[in-house]
């Protein structure tokens, strides 16, 4: 197996006494597409988090060979690693073309900096409609565009995405895959967690199961999507009836992945 | 009151107004990057004012001391992790700026103190003095509890304010100062006699105002700032350090400070610890602005400046009670207004 690019060993994350994230282990080759699937409140974003140094936690994260443990989010943004972040977290007073800069703050002296902008306009060229707009009176859609196009102005090697379909219309989480596609031709390796399994393990190479903080599968991301498991759990292939029965089976919780 | 005295009195009003307008937006600017309500900001001012009438008066000024201890503080307090992280740039950029530039910078006003310089020169050695007291004591004091409660960093900032008044007692002694004003020119306009420094308060307040405007509007630094205020996790994913952000927050406010102390010199008797109630009026000031908006922050100072210059005409001995009552009306209406969101945290 090659150098991972991003390698967790044995991650926790603790919120006071409860254990939100136990003992994951994860790693993301150079160039691939990874996907952590997993219900709500399975600890993804905790994972991310982490992995981001956003959380403090225990265990293991190398990045690019390096250990990253003590870096701070910042410094990690700055060797290559972005997250785009379930929230969004944007800038909403601030212009769109602000946020855009911004996000490429490590690098500002790279004269570059106006081609990637160029780049993301060409990208998303919604957003180079609204450049002067401030940022909280764009659509949901447009908003995870210009998340998206703020985290690729820094240029990342890895980008970790989370839930970057959450409450979009079916036609705008097309075009998000269809971008993060091309991002991974592009060599950008990638990171995502969805609730989404389907569309999730359809772009990835290799798939994780998150389970209430712990993993409980992982492998190539075809043969996940055949994993009767995941199937069952997180696809909802069956029937309707089939999927009733499994809703009674977990004491009425549908754990099925919408 | 006759129409001429009230034309005083807002004159004056105006012109002390204008320098809380200065704190008022120091105080806003600091707490809006770094959520610290920054109680010593006054204390800038007076440091200012004192180091400024020290070097006129070819004396060494005490804070000279000051920096070069603060320095030597910072620097231990990075030193745990230089060692931890064995990277030889950061122990350089460390040294650089908690050690040797400090040690510069005195040696620059050891040599020059007692030399008779320009007016201008004494002005520049008194922000090359004061002005990195602010983000050193951001990196002594704030840094290593930047994620603390609000109230943690409000409690921090009273004993910061204790400490550093104590300080100013300490270093400069307990009298008064007035240093010689910009100009000695006066202008007259029917019953009004306009003082020339009054002008250079009025100019110098309207120049800095659009200077920080131009920084957060048109600058990439000033941005970053506005976005680390507006969405600290959204800033950190974009890989601006709350730090940095801190330290150049806490530059802005000190640089704020003791221009003002400079500028309200020659007008006011400046104590080792009048900085602090300038510094309160100020705040008054900035929560009319709901301590978020810098021109209503603005308005608001210039409001307690005119509200205090009637209110020593009427009643003086309740001048300080009127001003400081403003706010209660002022959070009585903040809190009508606004829904009561609790501070992420």
């Amino acid at each position: 197996m090659p150098d991972a690019l991003l390698e967790a060993s044995l991650v926790s994350v603790a919120y006071g006494k409860v254990r939100a994230v136990q003992e994951v282990s994860l790693r993301v080759a150079p160039g691939t597409v990874v996907s952590v699937i997993g219900a709500n409140g399975a600890g993804k974003t905790t994972l991310l988090c982490a992995l981001m140094g956003l959380l403090p936690c225990t265990g293991g994260v190398r990045y690019a060979g390096e250990d990253v443990r003590e870096l701070t989010t910042e410094r990690r943004v700055a060797r290559g690693l972005s997250l785009v972040a379930e929230r969004r977290e944007l800038f909403g007073s601030m212009s769109v073309h602000d946020n855009l800069l911004l996000g490429a703050f490590h690098r500002r002296r790279d004269p570059a900096t106006h081609a990637d902008l160029e780049a993301v306009f060409e990208r998303f060229p919604r957003l180079r409609e609204r450049h002067r707009q401030q940022a909280s009176t764009l659509s949901g859609g447009e908003r995870q565009m210009l998340a998206l196009g703020r985290a690729l102005m820094a240029r990342p090697r890895l980008l970790m995405l989370d839930e970057p379909s959450l409450g979009l219309a079916p036609l705008i989480v097309h075009e998000i895959f269809r971008i993060v596609r091309e991002l991974k031709d592009n060599g950008v390796s990638i990171l995502l967690v969805e609730q989404n399994a389907r569309a999730a393990l359809q772009i990835a190479d290799y798939g994780y199961v998150l389970e209430t903080g712990a993993m409980a599968l992982e492998g190539p991301a075809r043969e996940l999507e055949h994993d009767p498991r995941v199937v069952e759990t997180y696809l909802g292939l069956g029937g309707k009836e089939d999927r009733e029965r499994r809703t009674r089976g977990h004491g009425g919780v549908d754990r099925a992945g919408s | 009151m006759s129409f001429d005295i009230a034309l005083f009195l807002t004159q004056d009003g105006l012109t002390n107004g204008a320098i809380y307008a200065l704190m008022a937006l120091a105080l806003v600017l600091v707490f809006a990057v770094t959520r610290v309500i920054f109680v010593p900001q006054g204390e800038f001012l007076a440091y200012g004012a004192l180091t400024l009438a020290s070097l006129e008066a070819g004396k060494l000024p005490g804070t000279i001391w000051l920096l070069l201890a603060l320095g030597i503080l910072a620097f231990l307090f990075d030193l745990p992790g230089l060692l931890r992280q064995r990277r030889a740039r950061a122990a350089l950029q460390s040294a650089t700026w908690n050690l040797a530039v400090p040690l510069l910078i005195a040696a620059l006003v050891y040599v020059m103190a007692t030399e008779q310089t320009a007016r201008p020169v004494q002005i520049a050695l008194t922000c090359a003095l004061v002005v990195p007291l602010g983000p050193l004591l951001y990196r002594v004091a704030y840094q290593p509890i930047a994620d603390a409660p609000v109230l943690v960093l409000l409690i921090v900032s009273v004993a910061l304010h204790f400490a550093l008044s104590g300080l100013g007692l300490l270093l400069f002694g307990a009298e008064g100062v007035r240093t010689a004003p910009f100009s000695d020119a006066s202008f007259t306009a029917g019953a009004l006699v306009v003082s020339g420094q009054s002008l250079w308060v009025y100019a110098c307040s309207v120049v800095l105002m659009a200077l920080l405007y131009l920084f957060f509007d048109r600058t990439l630094y000033g941005k970053a700032l506005r976005a680390t205020a507006v969405n600290r996790i959204g800033a950190r994913l974009s890989g601006i350090s709350t730090v940095f952000a801190g330290r150049a927050s806490f530059l802005l406010a000190a640089s704020i400070g003791v221009f003002s102390g400079v500028l309200i010199a020659p007008i006011t008797t400046i104590y080792y610890d009048t900085g602090f109630l300038v510094g309160l009026k100020g705040f008054v000031g900035a929560i009319i602005g709901g301590l978020i908006s810098y021109p209503l922050a603005a308005a608001g100072a210039l409001l307690v400046g005119l509200l205090e210059s009637f209110a020593s005409f009427y009643a003086s001995a309740f001048k300080e009670v009127i001003v400081f009552t403003l706010i209660i009306p002022v959070l009585l209406w903040l809190s009508l207004r606004t829904h009561h969101d609790e501070e992420e945290e």
